[in-house]
């Protein structure tokens, strides 16, 4: 046997601070008010830092400050200049990588594998990528034609834009909110998720090492209450958000009426389709990868898997022999596959799914996969003979389990996919182009991956249908948030 | 996998039913394939496992040397290293055979009798293979006939690429008969290993479709390549066949050997190696009777990685014996 010892990223390289303020006006504050939180690490329930719970006087102080940055400075500049900003900001997060891994493995849970070669890859691509747009707004195609109708002039920008980002990809979430924003001539104020602030605080530094106008980007920590605050304030131009369908739900309540531009990137279900055509063995590691990157806490993971009737046992035995390699563990150990499940809170509704799913008949199977002692962890989790009807095949786990469904033909799995209140992605698997583009088009989800799952790339627009949202972040699409248009 | 309800034999009755066989295994999706492979090359193997490694790779080493300029000299300095890797050193494993051209295996057999260490040798024209099939298989038979415990042939590529699999698996039957010593000399039959050399089938669609077709015809090992053609062993190309000999064990019964060959240089490279295996085919192919490594300059590298495990200190090249 082939054991592989531990291999330990260092912690050393991060410096957390026992206690964070706010970040308001390029400045380090107290909160106005008293309430404060602790973040712990989910692999081992340590805390690592005490933070501000922002109030309503926080959140004024902070929108003030981005209206004031937005007038003054910010709104007037050349979008080169802002280019050159962004630029800096991208070169410094690649300078701080693996410093910025670690502390979003220590604080979100997640594998330093994933972090280190997904996460922060992405989060600087997507500074570099709307870095370059920031001089060519004209030519996105929102451009307003100059007086002598000879060219274009820059579109203009919409003012201060209330970010609320979520705690499954903490720093990858603030690089799809805060760069399109930025380099459209927005200033921002950002609420990282009260379960993951620190990388959040830490890119509050690297605006500071940027040299990045005061009051351009400014950073409350806090919960809900924050949140709501935040986007009900009266000067917010714009609302971004990633989270639940319920939060955004209330958003979109809250911001009804009042004029402020809104893009709400809500939850998903989506399918995973597999023919019996499908190149089997690069399908079983799409579906390892649609479900269990993450821990499965992917607002557009592949949490049903469609496979059709005829290779249900060949897949799931390949399956099933895959789950048993999957390494469950210490997050910054450079081997494991699955983290820790972020908070208690999610993992009591992971539990609370599952046993629904066993008790409506399905039946549930996990490879052998020793738990630690500490923390909050659940063990890579698939259920077969699911029907549509089941809890775990409508409702987001948000969680590494996987509902396995079978289809008996293209139409019938395209019916399949598409009932359901959500429609953020869809997977589809199969060696036939044709069929490919036939699904592509009947499929309602925003993303549609053929033979792959759960790619990203800051190029490509990102959003859903239905229950998961509209508006489309990334790409080209994704300046349109961020503009007067 | 089901297990097959046909026998090899029925499947290779004609072209058509053979092509319709290899046609009918799923397909290599070449993006999740390479994605999966770059993905297990970041396993960190560090302390005890880098150390478990090192020699596990050491064992599984096919030291070859393969130029025209062999000699005799050649074989013998590269035979004693076999045996002894690192003399100053007698806890280094010995590797698993040496590779050599067949007019020189009596050489080999002679240099490494009693040690343990295997000979084995190239045939079938290789590298190209391009020859008469009596050739090759008289070729074949006095490599055995000269000691080989082990022969590494080459299939007609170009008769694969032609779609005459028939050609290719007729070929491989015939060439592991020459493979049988008799009876009388009481000896093993040579294990018989079938290079594919992938970098001229270029798709994973083909290397699965060929290393089905040389384990159908009775291959022992389905082994990448010469080491004449770029690319040779590369993590994807070895990875689709440890999960081909993964699934004909698991649809067979039959368990087939995989050895990676060329352009494995260094032990990052070894371990990077060793990981697929285990994460693919499993641990049951992590010994020298079912994975081999087939190399030159590697041995030298695991033996200064192997040093630097137990002194802390990197010694220089000239520590190291060049054979």
């Amino acid at each position: 046997m082939f054991e592989y010892a531990p291999a330990p990223e260092s912690r050393d390289i991060v410096d957390i601070r026992p206690s964070y303020g706010l970040f308001v006006n390029g400045e380090w504050v107290d909160s106005l008010g008293d309430e404060r939180a602790k973040t712990i690490n989910p692999a081992s329930e340590e805390v690592l830092a005490e933070f501000a719970m922002a109030d309503d006087a926080d959140v004024d102080r902070a929108v003030a400050a981005a209206r004031k940055a937005y007038e003054s400075v910010w709104g007037r500049l050349p979008g080169r200049e802002r280019a050159k900003y962004l630029f800096r900001i991208a070169r410094i997060i690649q300078e701080r990588a693996r410093e910025l891994a670690v502390l979003e493995s220590l604080d979100n849970g997640k594998p330093i594998r994933e972090s280190r070669d997904v996460d922060l890859p992405l989060v600087a691509a997507h500074f570099f990528y709307y870095a370059g747009w920031a001089d060519k707004l004209a030519y996105a195609g929102f451009g307003r034609r100059t007086a002598d109708g000879a060219g274009f002039a820059d579109p203009r920008p919409l003012g201060v834009a209330a970010q609320v980002i979520p705690w499954n990809f903490p720093l990858l979430m603030l690089a799809w909110k805060v760069a399109p924003a930025l380099a459209c001539g927005n200033t921002v104020v950002l609420k990282p998720a009260e379960t993951t602030p620190l990388t959040a605080l830490a890119f509050a530094e690297i605006c500071r090492q940027a040299d990045l106008p005061p009051g351009v980007v400014n950073i409350v920590t806090g919960a809900g209450a924050t949140g709501a605050a935040l986007v009900a304030h009266p000067d917010v131009n714009k609302v971004a958000f990633t989270g639940s369908t319920e939060v955004g739900r209330q958003i979109a309540r809250t911001v009804a009426g009042t004029g402020k531009k809104l893009t709400l990137e809500l939850g998903g279900k989506a399918a995973n389709i597999v023919f019996d055509d499908a190149p089997l063995d690069q399908a079983v590691e799409g579906i390892v990868n649609g479900i269990f990157f993450n821990q499965g806490h992917v607002c557009c993971a592949g949490s049903r898997l469609l496979v059709q009737e005829s290779i249900e046992e060949e897949l799931l035995a390949a399956l099933k022999r895959r789950l048993g390699t999957l390494r469950l563990g210490d997050p910054l150990d450079k081997n494991t596959d699955i983290g820790a499940i972020n908070s208690a809170a999610q993992l009591d509704k992971i539990k609370e799914l599952s046993e629904a799913g066993e008790q409506e008949g399905a039946e549930r199977w996990s490879p052998p996969c020793p738990l630690p002692d500490k923390g909050f962890w659940f063990p890579p989790t698939l259920f077969t003979g699911v029907a549509q009807s089941h809890r775990i095949a409508r409702e987001e786990i948000f969680g590494p389990v996987l509902s396995v469904l079978t289809f008996r033909t293209p139409a019938e799995a395209v019916e399949k996919a598409n009932n359901t209140p959500y429609g953020l992605s869809a997977g589809v698997w199969t060696e036939k182009g044709s069929r490919i583009l036939w699904m592509a088009e009947r499929l309602r989800a925003g993303v549609v991956w053929s033979n792959t799952f759960n790619r990203f790339d800051p190029t490509s627009p990102f959003g859903g249908y239905k229950e998961s949202g509209y508006g489309r972040e990334g790409g080209v699409h994704g300046l349109e948030a961020y503009l007067d248009v | 996998m089901s297990t097959l309800t046909t026998s090899p034999a029925e499947i290779a009755s004609s072209n058509a039913s053979l092509r319709a066989f290899l046609h009918g295994l799923p397909g290599v999706d070449r993006v999740g394939a390479d994605q999966r492979a770059a993905m297990l090359g970041t396993r960190s193997i560090k302390t005890t496992a880098k150390a478990q490694a090192i020699d596990l790779a050491i064992s599984m080493v096919d030291l070859t040397t393969l130029e025209g300029a062999d000699t005799p000299g050649k074989v013998r300095a590269l035979c004693a290293k076999a045996v002894r890797p690192d003399p100053g050193d007698p806890s280094v494993p010995k590797v698993a055979a040496v590779c050599v051209y067949p007019d020189l295996v009596e050489r080999a057999v002679d240099a490494l009798a009693g040690s343990g260490v295997k000979v084995a040798s190239v045939a079938t024209a290789f590298p190209s293979g391009r020859s008469f099939l009596d050739v090759k298989v008289a070729d074949t038979r006095q490599a055995v006939q000269a000691g080989a415990d082990e022969i590494d042939m080459v299939i007609d590529r170009g008769a694969f690429l032609a779609g005459d699999y028939r050609k290719v698996y007729d070929e491989i039957v015939a060439i592991r008969q020459a493979c049988a010593r008799d009876a009388a000399s009481g000896g093993e039959d040579a294990h018989l290993k079938v290079i594919l050399e992938t970098g001229e089938l270029a798709t994973y669609d083909n290397v699965r479709r060929a290393s089905w077709l040389a384990m159908l015809a009775g291959a022992d090992f389905i082994k990448t390549s010469t080491g004449k053609v770029s690319p040779a062993a590369t993590l994807p190309v070895t990875m689709v066949m440890l999960e081909a000999v993964r699934d004909f064990r698991d649809r067979t019964g039959r368990v087939v050997g995989v050895k990676p060959a060329g352009g494995i240089r260094t032990t990052k490279d070894a371990i990077k190696h060793l990981v697929l295996v285990n994460e693919t085919a499993g641990d049951d192919w992590l010994t020298p009777s079912l994975f081999r490594l087939g190399a030159s300059s590697l041995l030298n590298d695991l033996l200064m990685q192997r040093q630097k495990m137990t002194t802390g200190r990197y010694a220089g090249p000239d520590y190291f014996t060049l054979d």
